[in-house]
């Protein structure tokens, strides 16, 4: 384990900007933008899309962008999250906070499989290797069908209402399902700031920057990776079992190469290695989907050159661009 | 086991090199392409696909397969080096995650527009004439087609060997996987060597997604499924080598047959499960150096 704490290079300046006072509270702030964010969208259930897959994304974000790692396979935690969230509902009969718990579960013990696995390589084979290992996942909940429905999916997760603290409150209604959501949105948001700011944060970043140096310094980079990829799977299970409850049924896609894809595009879209570039490029993504779907099947085309010319030309991404200017 | 005869078994094996064939050539390929530019070329299985559609397309233009077989790597080879020159090559030097995150998109767009043009669902590929029907090979009748990829694929590779190994060119390649600094400061313009391996990389997929058509069909999703698989050889040969891609090719098509013939439930899971255990014993795989690509 990690058991010296790296001193965080504390700014000396006195004046604190504007910049680094929002910098600060980017929990607060991203807390508020996103309680009233259904306000600004079109319709609330694609508001409640984007803060599922912005929160996918931002699981992703921990491992891809303060890590470093490539991951091509977290639909795997996605879809696991997913799965046993819904089974735990449609087979078990249990509560939604508990579904939610065992989908959360199951998705770090997934997570500490895959990556236990994916860690002994290094560099570019991790992303082969998740890759590879996701479609296995994919394949083993294809077959179960007794369990999972197989192709079809899972089908039957109704919840209709939430029970919290003797209060009820109506799953149905959109607005109040989008603020249920946002509520466990909002503890990852903090709950991945802490993360970052604590000792082991800046452990994760200096294995990004150099991970020889990291390792002469007494890191345990190997264990960084794979406690990462754990966290990282925590919130993207969280993110499956959230959509589980939102769509009611668990799509055999939520496994699929694509949903991994996704993730990928989102995050590298928005800005990778910034707190809220994933929960941007998710915006910017289920949008641009939204729109283009409107006058054409073939959206894929469009997200496609539009994350190409990113890869280009913004490799910062929307919000890391954004931020780069901004910054005085 | 009644009804398992040694026959069936010889035959199945017969059938796995077949589709071990496949993975072969559409791994050389990625295997070369990543050697020399350390690009892992996340859109080789939208080449793949398109080389199939390539065929479909001359086929039904009045074409027949022998002359796909030899304008299919020519067009697919030359749109890789287009892709080359104008998509890749401005990434080089920004970090090994870069070109990877832009063929992976590239494939988005190559799937797309083959939808665009020929619809979503897919097409039978007819087996050539000459090539239907099947003989007997001492162990009981194997369709001729299956035996004819096994050839056509030793075709290549030999062919490939000849390259890289008889000629000039071949000697810069290589030296150009070793050191390209060094072969740089030789004198030699290793991005022409780059655009040129690109192109004899994605020909190869091309030439490979043509071979599958008749045998699978023709799918636009027909890449995804077969670069996961690929990197399970990659994985288990060992990245960067030829030799290894071909060996861990041809094992995991007969992994795959062998496991459809026992247990078919287990036969998509298999190849993963091998490519754990490879991973926990060997995690640079069967030929690869350990810490080559870190």
């Amino acid at each position: 384990m990690i058991d010296i704490a790296p001193t965080i290079a504390t700014s000396s300046s006195k004046s604190y900007g504007w910049f680094d006072l929002a910098m600060r509270h980017r929990v607060l702030l991203a807390s508020i933008f996103v309680l009233i964010f259904p306000f600004v969208m079109p319709f609330t259930a694609l508001a409640v899309n984007i803060l599922i897959y912005g929160l996918y994304a931002l699981g992703f974000n921990l491992l891809f962008g303060y890590l470093g790692l490539l991951s091509f396979g977290h639909a795997a935690l996605f879809g696991t999250g997913a799965y046993l969230c819904g089974i735990a509902i449609v087979h078990f009969g249990l509560p939604w906070y508990a579904a939610i718990a065992v989908g959360v579960l199951s998705a770090l013990v997934m997570a500490t499989l895959i990556g236990s696995l994916a860690i002994r390589t290094r560099g570019i084979y991790f992303a082969m290797v998740t890759m590879a290992l996701a479609q296995c996942v994919y394949y083993l909940f294809y077959q179960a069908v007794d369990w999972t429905g197989g192709e079809n999916g899972l089908r039957g997760i109704n919840v209709r209402t939430i029970n919290l603290f003797g209060l009820q409150f109506d799953f149905i209604n959109p607005l109040v399902r989008y603020y249920v959501v946002a509520s466990f949105v909002i503890l990852a948001f903090f709950v991945l700031s802490r993360i970052l700011a604590s000792p082991f944060g800046a452990v994760i970043e200096a294995v990004r920057e150099n991970e020889a140096r990291a390792r002469a310094s007494g890191y345990n980079v190997i264990a960084t990776r794979l406690i990462t990829f754990v966290l990282s799977g925590g919130f993207c299970g969280l993110a499956g079992a959230l959509s589980a409850l939102h769509l009611s049924i668990v799509p055999i896609e939520s496994l699929h190469y694509e949903t991994s894809g996704t993730a990928v595009m989102m995050t590298l879209l928005g800005g990778m290695g910034t707190f809220f570039g994933p929960f941007v490029g998710a915006a910017v993504f289920l949008l641009l989907e939204n729109l283009v779907s409107l006058w054409t099947v073939h959206w894929q085309l469009i997200v496609g050159a539009v994350f190409v010319v990113c890869v280009l030309f913004f490799p910062e991404g929307i919000w890391g661009t954004i931020l780069k200017r901004i910054k005085p | 086991m009644s009804g398992l005869s040694f026959d069936l078994i010889a035959l199945q094996l017969f059938t796995g090199l077949a589709l071990g064939a496949i993975y072969v050539l559409f791994a050389i390929g990625l295997s070369l392409i990543f050697g020399m530019l350390t690009v892992v070329n996340f859109a080789h299985g939208a080449f793949y696909m398109v080389g199939a559609y390539a065929g479909l397309f001359l086929v039904s233009m009045g074409g027949n397969f022998w002359i796909c077989l030899v304008a299919v790597p020519l067009l697919v080879g030359t749109f890789g080096m287009i892709v080359e020159r104008f998509l890749v090559r401005p990434l080089y030097g920004r970090g090994i995650d870069y070109p990877l995150l832009l063929t992976f998109g590239l494939s988005y767009i190559m799937v797309e527009l083959i939808r665009i043009a020929f619809g979503t669902s897919g097409y039978p590929f007819d087996t050539p004439e000459l090539l239907q029907g099947a003989v007997d090979i001492g162990v009981g009748y194997f369709p001729l087609y299956r035996l004819f990829v096994i050839g056509a694929t030793a075709v290549v590779l030999i062919g490939l060997w000849l390259f890289l190994e008889r000629t000039s060119f071949g000697l810069i390649i290589r030296a150009g996987a070793r050191d390209p600094q060094i072969v740089r400061v030789l004198g030699v313009d290793v991005s022409k060597v780059w655009l040129i391996v690109f192109g004899i990389g994605t020909a190869i997929a091309g030439f490979a997604g043509l071979l599958a058509a008749p045998l699978q069909g023709v799918i636009p999703e027909m890449g995804a499924t077969i670069l996961a698989e690929a990197f399970v050889v990659t994985v288990v040969g060992g990245m960067g080598s030829i030799g290894g891609a071909v060996l861990a090719g041809l094992l995991v098509g007969v992994v795959v047959s062998m496991s459809s013939l026992f247990a078919p439930e287990m036969a998509k899971v298999s190849i993963f499960a091998l490519m754990a255990i490879v991973l926990l014993i060997r995690p640079q795989g069967f030929f690869g150096r350990a810490g080559l690509m870190s």
